[in-house]
């Protein structure tokens, strides 16, 4: 499916939804409560099949949290870049996709470790990398650490 | 009177019985922790800890330049310190638009086929260890020594080598490159059937790991285990085939499809991709073309505003850099999508009913690099 | 007197009537056993020694290396040095381990290895003691070894060693049977179990070729099941350091250690100078029908040097397996052994009771 068809095809699916500019990726920004539904829908439509997500990143754009899927359909071979935003520092959440794509799951571990995501209904939500009661997220703009990070 | 003091009562068939593998543990491959809760000899679950190795590399990219952070790369999966190199450099390239020489093209698809083999190579050598042959690591050290040399007399390092900079190379090729190439080649495609005497037709060998270790196609992709591990699956995955860059659209190779997920057919992925980069550096290695080794850059590299990913087929799986650039000389967030951070997610899910000795096979035939899972 | 060194049975009987005509009947006893004693401790340090350092020249060659060549000529004196090194490392306490088994461990190891020397002839003549149940004491004996490594396991109060020794154990019950049925096969055909009379026996050929097939089958079948007996790779899921660290003896350092080690490689000595004297003639030189003057040369090479040089042939193969065998996995050892080994060396004696009674063999 190319670009044009597939942008029709998604903003059918989820009117409210809303398009980037991006010359490589077709990129959208979703809202957080349909975001589960979606991914579902994106993965099980047979003339979608994303089945394959090869990136999820967390990014702090200071005013909103921001989690990036890339998604890939390995029998139609189109990609996607769907966004969801959050705008509380604290308590922000959004839907856990690890029921749809297995690597999910420790790819939100990361980003609630490093970013401070929190993603709802995750099997199991820890730190990945850092010990358990470190304070912080380090991946944050505001993150600060005198000891170990150097300002030049 | 005593004090009665009530136990709490445990069955003892529902008690499990954990075992700490790693962070010290012969067959991680590094710092990686895995704790495995077993009954008997079976793995019932395993759950990774990582992190013993993280030096918040994605933290420090926002603090570099383009130019330096192509180091920080080399440090993820040192055994493929090239391709990682390559991914930023096409990054930056191509969010610059700058059109980079042919000669460029050609050595860096060459030098990334020639990391591949040392990095299967270096693989085979450890799995081999893995099961119990030690013999294996010697044999599998002997041949990588020979493609070390060979980046050593070109660019001066061995492991990390920092060799490829936005917009071409640090330096051109040794004079020599072409011929220690082609004499290596030669060499290797007879040595490579010491390999298949030892290990692969070696009958305890093929009895631990044929049917142990199951991933179907559906959980490759779901997982998102790439690399040869992923296409043992028989998961398409090769971004040299699906989104080439580097000369890869122009020299004729195979992207090698298993169909029977386990651990042997993971293990006959990485001996046949050996032979078919070897077919690649052929058909590559005499026809470079004359030119610059680099393309003319500015001093300061400033990536336009924008959002730019850059895959490229690292040697365990596809390796993914994900930019965003507020038009700075620094990235405003760089996110590294490491194959063996994926991998391992699936090895939990690999490894259910299996015994500790078959774990230590799927690890290896999984063949993560612990940097690289850490950044 | 005169003794040479073909047969010491006059050498040792000159010891004994030297002895016995200056001392007392009990002291003369007690002398003798000191000597004899001190003998086999001298002859265990050195074959110890000796076979770390060919251990690790052989793995050296297989692995296309040089192997231990620093200290010494051709790095001989290596092992010397490592053991200085090991005997001077600190004792690591354990806490939580259960400390009179953990220490008691190491010993029991070398102690059913010590004991199993005594029966093993090296010469016409020469040996500590001929029991005329020599074979059952020599696999009665070196079977106690397994206790040790299960106690080592049990108390070090390590995860690892714990399923280690549980490895051993299943391991080593199981293949103790074929160890035992390949020998019985021979016993058969020798008609006795006293080491002296299976040498004499192979006076005009060694077993394993008068034995026709069954006894060929017979030694394959004890070398495989003696490799896993002595816990060498590829039968080495005890230790199994690519999966358990170093499985049983995780948790000791220094001399106790040593004594771990020293013990596996004085097990394979033991179970090569079995199937050396069993199998292929023990001290007995190699004679072929009808060449006179061949087996004369053969003759003239002292039976002492016949032994050694078999019994390493023997360890030489064991090497062989170790470094170039992936490991078995643990269901698999036990498939090897109960549903191949076991079989076949139980018909296998079947057929040798056969030969014997029909007296076809040589």
């Amino acid at each position: 499916m190319d670009k044009a068809t597939l942008k029709e095809r998604i903003l059918g699916l989820v009117p409210d939804a809303e398009f980037q500019e991006n010359k490589q990726f077709l990129t959208f920004i979703i809202p957080p409560a349909k975001m589960h539904d979606l991914s579902l829908r994106l993965k099980s439509e047979v003339d979608l099949q994303f089945d394959y997500l090869f990136c999820l990143s967390g990014v702090d754009m200071v005013k909103f949290l921001e989690v990036v899927y890339h998604l890939e359909s390995t029998t139609h071979k189109h990609q996607l870049v769907l966004k969801v935003r959050t705008e509380d520092r604290v308590n922000g959440a959004v839907d856990t996709v690890c029921d749809i794509w297995r690597t999910a799951e420790l790819h939100e571990r990361e980003a609630y470790d490093l970013m401070g995501i929190r993603f709802n209904n995750h099997p199991d939500l820890r730190r990945f990398f850092l010990e358990e009661g470190w304070v912080g997220h380090p991946l944050r703009k505001d993150y600060v650490d005198e000891v170990n990070i150097v300002e030049l | 009177m005593k004090e009665v003091i009530n136990l709490p009562v445990k069955n003892i068939e529902e008690e499990e019985y954990h075992i700490n593998m790693g962070p010290q543990h012969p067959s991680t491959h590094g710092v990686l922790r895995l704790v495995v809760s077993l009954q008997g000899e079976i793995v019932k679950s395993l759950k990774p800890h990582c992190g013993y190795i993280h030096r918040g590399i994605e933290k420090m990219c926002e603090k570099d330049t383009y130019p330096q952070i192509i180091h920080l790369t080399d440090r993820m999966d040192y055994l493929s310190a090239h391709i990682n190199n390559h991914a930023v450099c096409l990054l930056v390239e191509n969010a610059l638009e700058v059109e980079v020489p042919e000669r460029v093209k050609y050595i860096r698809t060459i030098i990334d086929e020639l990391n591949r083999i040392a990095s299967h190579q270096l693989w085979w050598c450890s799995f081999g260890m893995d099961m119990g042959g030690l013999t294996c690591y010697f044999y599998g050290l002997r041949d990588r020594e020979k493609i070390l040399d060979i980046f050593e007399e070109s660019f001066g390092s061995r492991l990390l080598h920092s060799y490829y900079t936005p917009g071409g190379l640090m330096m051109d090729i040794h004079p020599d490159f072409q011929k220690n190439v082609k004499a290596f080649i030669k060499y290797f495609r007879k040595k490579i059937k010491d390999y298949d005497d030892l290990l692969t037709g070696n009958m305890i060998m093929q009895l631990r790991t044929k049917g142990v270790g199951f991933l179907s196609k559906e959980d490759a992709i779901s997982y998102g285990v790439t690399g040869p591990s992923g296409r043992a699956s028989g998961f398409s995955c090769d971004v040299r085939k699906h989104h080439p860059y580097g000369v890869y659209d122009k020299v004729d190779f195979k992207e090698i499809l298993g169909t029977k997920g386990d651990t042997f057919e993971r293990y006959m992925m990485r001996m046949n991709e050996m032979h078919e980069s070897m077919r690649i550096i052929e058909q590559l290695i005499d026809n470079i073309p004359a030119g610059d080794y680099t393309a003319k850059m500015k001093a300061v590299l400033k990536l336009p505003a924008g959002e730019y990913y850059q895959r490229v087929e690292a040697s365990r799986g596809e390796l993914g850099v994900y930019c965003i650039s507020d038009g700075n000389k620094t990235p405003y967030r760089m996110k590294f999508r490491s194959p063996n951070f994926s991998n391992l997610s699936a090895l939990d899910h690999i490894s259910r009913g299996v015994k500790i000795a078959d774990l230590v096979a799927i690890g290896g035939s999984l063949d993560y690099v612990i940097p690289d899972i850490d950044r | 007197m005169n003794f040479s060194i073909y047969d010491f049975t006059s050498f040792n009987q000159w010891i004994d009537k030297f002895l016995n005509d200056n001392l007392p009947a009990f002291w003369a006893i007690a002398v003798e056993m000191v000597i004899i004693g001190v003998a086999i401790l001298l002859f265990y340090a050195l074959v110890g020694l000796f076979l770390v350092y060919a251990e690790r020249k052989v793995c050296a060659f297989m692995q296309n290396r040089v192997g231990p060549n620093r200290v010494g000529p051709y790095g001989f004196f290596q092992t010397i040095a490592d053991f200085i090194k090991l005997m001077l490392k600190e004792l690591i306490y354990i806490r939580n381990a259960d400390q009179l088994l953990f220490n008691l461990a190491p010993f029991i190891v070398i102690i059913a290895s010590f004991m199993a020397i005594a029966a093993i002839p090296f010469a016409k003549g020469l040996h500590a003691i001929d029991f005329d149940i020599g074979v059952l004491y020599v696999i009665a004996v070196s079977s106690l070894g397994v206790v040790g490594i299960l106690l080592a396991g049990w108390s070090s109060n390590n995860k690892y060693s714990l399923i280690g020794a549980m490895r051993s154990g299943a391991q080593i019950v199981s293949y103790e049977l074929s160890v035992g049925l390949s020998l019985v096969t021979i016993i058969i055909l020798a008609g006795t179990m006293q080491f002296s009379a299976i040498v004499e026996g192979q006076a005009n050929g060694w077993f394993i070729f008068k034995g026709h097939i069954p006894a060929f089958i017979a030694f394959i079948v004890f070398l495989i099941s003696s490799t896993a007996e002595t816990n060498r790779g590829p039968f080495d899921l005890a230790e199994a350091e690519s999966e358990l660290t170093a499985g049983f003896h995780t948790e000791y350092s220094g001399i106790k250690f040593a004594f771990f080690f020293l013990a596996e490689y004085m097990n394979m000595f033991i179970v090569a100078s079995i199937a050396a004297t069993v199998f292929l003639g023990g001290w007995m030189p190699f004679h072929v029908g009808g060449w006179a003057g061949f087996n004369h040369i053969m003759d003239f090479i002292p039976p002492f040097v016949w032994y050694i040089g078999k019994t390493f042939f023997v360890i030489w193969i064991m090497m062989w397996f170790k470094w170039t065998f992936p490991r078995l996995r643990i269901d698999q050892l036990l498939t090897l052994e109960w549903k191949y080994l076991l079989p076949i060396n139980l018909v296998n004696i079947l057929i040798m009771a056969f030969i014997v009674l029909m007296g076809w063999h040589f």
